[in-house]
């Protein structure tokens, strides 16, 4: 298990400070400006050291992500935004550090932007996290007041300015062009990409869009060196992970901890074991409502990260755990997620904004068993159909789930659709 | 998608909408975190004020004032306000009850919490309480799975919810009377029942 020492969101569950002087206590703005005074190259090169993968879904590597940006300021400024858009089902980490730690945050918007050459830093907060959003406001007004953000952040000679920007429900402005949309005064309906951000993002200036995780934790990284976060964790997995437990256990909670930590490891020793013992398990989604699930044969042994899950043809995603028990209706909670999809698509691609409300409709027919087997074939072929078919990865997220769930649980689909068939023959 | 019209006809007659003195500062401020000519960029800002200002939703002349003061289009303006959920085009209770019913949430018995909000609301989802107190939204993931289920009653999160909790708290909010925010059981944010696992040597000093 990770050391206490090893973790950095020390204040996760709200217990102590969230403010500027307990943050302090806690190490956060500690030789910043020393940090800063290392230089851009020194930062990003120990960003790609460290390993760090994007915490938001997608596991792109943080420091190469930031490599990207011009190497010189032309005529357009450079951006950092933070997609704090945090909607992913399963997924609520993000809050808990803009609400308990946001200072490792503002401190991360400072480091990154100057190694990209950003004086200013966009923060895009869901709006639902209403509380959240005033918080870390208020932790911004902080750091300004205490000369750390300003015209001479940290006295670095560095001018920074971090803005609070809400949004107001709207699950694709996770998307990183949607957000950019949204923050731009639009509809978010996700880019076309190429160009990719890092050439024309935000105002058409190059910009680069990080997770809240992924920024929040560059400051420590840098404090305790890329070979201390390297050395957390698998090869090309390697650091601290937030991970959100929920559904079927009896103690669902966000804990940090190690990456690479077996799944059955975290639900048990964090969250309370399955509910009913692990061998009530039925099947766990293990990175957010987008990823395939997995039945319990494979949660007995698999690791949580990206590798192991990918090998699982799951993934990581956000790191959002949801457990069933053998309680649970799989097809019925696949079908809600479908619903989702459904409902969060923007519009603009045909494949998706048709597909997902067939996907859904033909879903909720598997529900009751109203269909032909026949049909689990056509239902997977228009998966396909919809999957890498569209402008973002929201077509892929709504097929990836069913994908899963026939892979896994075809059999019980099958049993569904014939008992409903001899059900009607015996009423015949 | 959101299917709205951005016209509804069924709603009250709201002759004009000016920001009050207070709120034009705070638009003003929305603006200046912007570069010059990006004052669009706080059209969500400026929407979510003029919907709280209007009392929780948003008449057609408020949106006009929004487009106007920010330069744009009212066409713009209206597609925002049809494009995010969060804004209302019609009139809605004093609280608007936003039950999750996405998987983690219904894992954990949000069908039971709908239930509950039915039943002391005496409305479904859409409609608007007779003494105009509640009105009824289910909504997808708000982001505290680990807390589920849970319900956002205007800007406010109650979480780990039953059906006797759910009661509990509409009927403190009937009192006139609000409730304590947060987890409805004994526990620390989102740090599991019972205390955490982890974290117990970090100290405030």
């Amino acid at each position: 298990m990770l050391k206490d020492e090893d973790r950095i969101f020390t204040n996760l569950y709200g217990l102590h400070d969230w403010g500027l002087e307990g943050a302090r206590k806690r190490g956060a703005w500690d030789g910043t400006a020393a940090i800063l005074a290392k230089g851009r190259d020194w930062i990003i090169d120990e960003m790609k050291k460290s390993g760090l993968r994007g915490r938001g879904g997608a596991g792109f590597p943080t420091g190469l992500k930031w490599s990207f940006m011009p190497k010189e300021v032309g005529a357009r400024p450079h951006y950092l935004v933070v997609n704090a858009d945090e909607s992913e089902p399963g997924t609520c980490k993000d809050r808990d550090i803009l609400r308990h730690d946001p200072h490792t945050l503002i401190e991360g918007c400072l480091i990154a932007s100057f190694a990209m050459q950003a004086h200013a830093a966009y923060i895009y907060v869901r709006g639902e996290f209403y509380d959240e959003a005033m918080r870390l406001k208020a932790a911004v007004k902080q750091a300004y007041d205490a000369g750390l953000l300003g015209d001479n952040a940290c006295g670095s000679g560095w001018k920074m300015d971090v803005y609070v920007h809400r949004g107001a429900g709207a699950y694709i402005c996770g998307e990183e062009t949607a957000l950019l949309e949204s923050l731009e005064g639009k509809k978010g309906m996700p880019r076309l990409k190429p160009p990719f951000p890092a050439g024309a993002g935000l105002y058409g200036c190059p910009s680069t869009v990080n997770n809240v995780e992924s920024i929040a934790v560059a400051p420590t990284i840098l404090r305790r060196g890329a070979a201390w976060f390297a050395g957390i964790g698998r090869p090309n997995n390697t650091g601290t992970k937030v991970f959100c437990i929920s559904g079927h256990v009896n103690k669902p909670c966000n804990v940090e901890e190690e990456m690479g930590i077996p799944l059955r490891e975290l639900i048990e020793k964090h969250a309370g074991g399955v509910r009913g013992g692990w061998d009530n398990l039925l099947a766990v989604i293990p990175g957010g409502a987008s990823v395939p699930l997995l039945p319990k044969s494979i949660c007995d042994e698999v690791l949580m990260d990206f590798d192991s899950l990918r090998n699982v043809q799951s993934g990581l995603g956000t790191a959002a755990v949801i457990v069933m028990d053998k309680s649970t209706d799989v097809i019925k909670a696949i079908a809600r997620l479908s619903y989702f999809y459904k409902h969060e698509s923007c519009g603009q691609c045909t494949p998706c904004r048709e597909g997902t409300g067939w996907m859904w409709r033909v879903m909720e027919r598997m529900v009751k068993g109203e269909a032909r087997i026949e049909e689990i074939d056509v239902l997977h072929d228009v998966t396909k159909q919809v999957e890498g078919h569209t402008i973002c990865a929201l077509g892929d997220a709504a097929a990836w789930p069913i994908q899963g769930l026939i892979r896994h649980f075809r059999p019980l689909m099958e049993q569904r659709i014939n008992e409903r068939q001899s059900r009607r023959i015996a009423a015949e | 998608m959101a299917m709205i019209t951005a016209d509804p006809k069924d709603v009250p007659q709201v002759a004009s909408f000016e920001w009050t003195a207070e709120n034009l500062a705070i638009a003003k401020g929305f603006v200046a975190q912007y570069p010059a000519g990006r004052q669009a960029s706080a059209v969500i800002a400026c929407l979510d004020l003029a919907q709280r200002q209007s009392g929780g939703w948003l008449p057609r002349v408020a949106m006009d004032h929004v487009a106007k003061f920010l330069d744009m289009a009212p066409i713009r303006v209206y597609e925002i306000a049809t494009f995010y959920t969060m804004f209302s085009l019609k009139p809605r209770g004093k609280y608007l009850l936003q039950v999750c019913t996405t998987t983690p949430c219904w894992l954990r018995g949000s069908d039971a919490v709908m239930k509950a909000c039915r039943e002391v609301t005496g409305v479904g989802p859409g409609e608007v309480s007779a003494d105009g107190l509640f009105s009824t939204m289910e909504v997808e993931c708000l982001g505290a799975c680990v807390n589920a289920p849970m319900i956002q009653i205007n800007d406010t999160f109650y979480e780990d919810l039953d059906e006797t909790s759910t009661k509990k708290v509409l009927e403190a909010l009937k009192r006139g009377e609000t409730p304590k925010p947060g987890p409805q059981v004994d526990r620390q944010t989102s740090a599991p029942v019972g205390g955490p696992t982890t974290l117990s040597t970090i100290r405030s000093e």
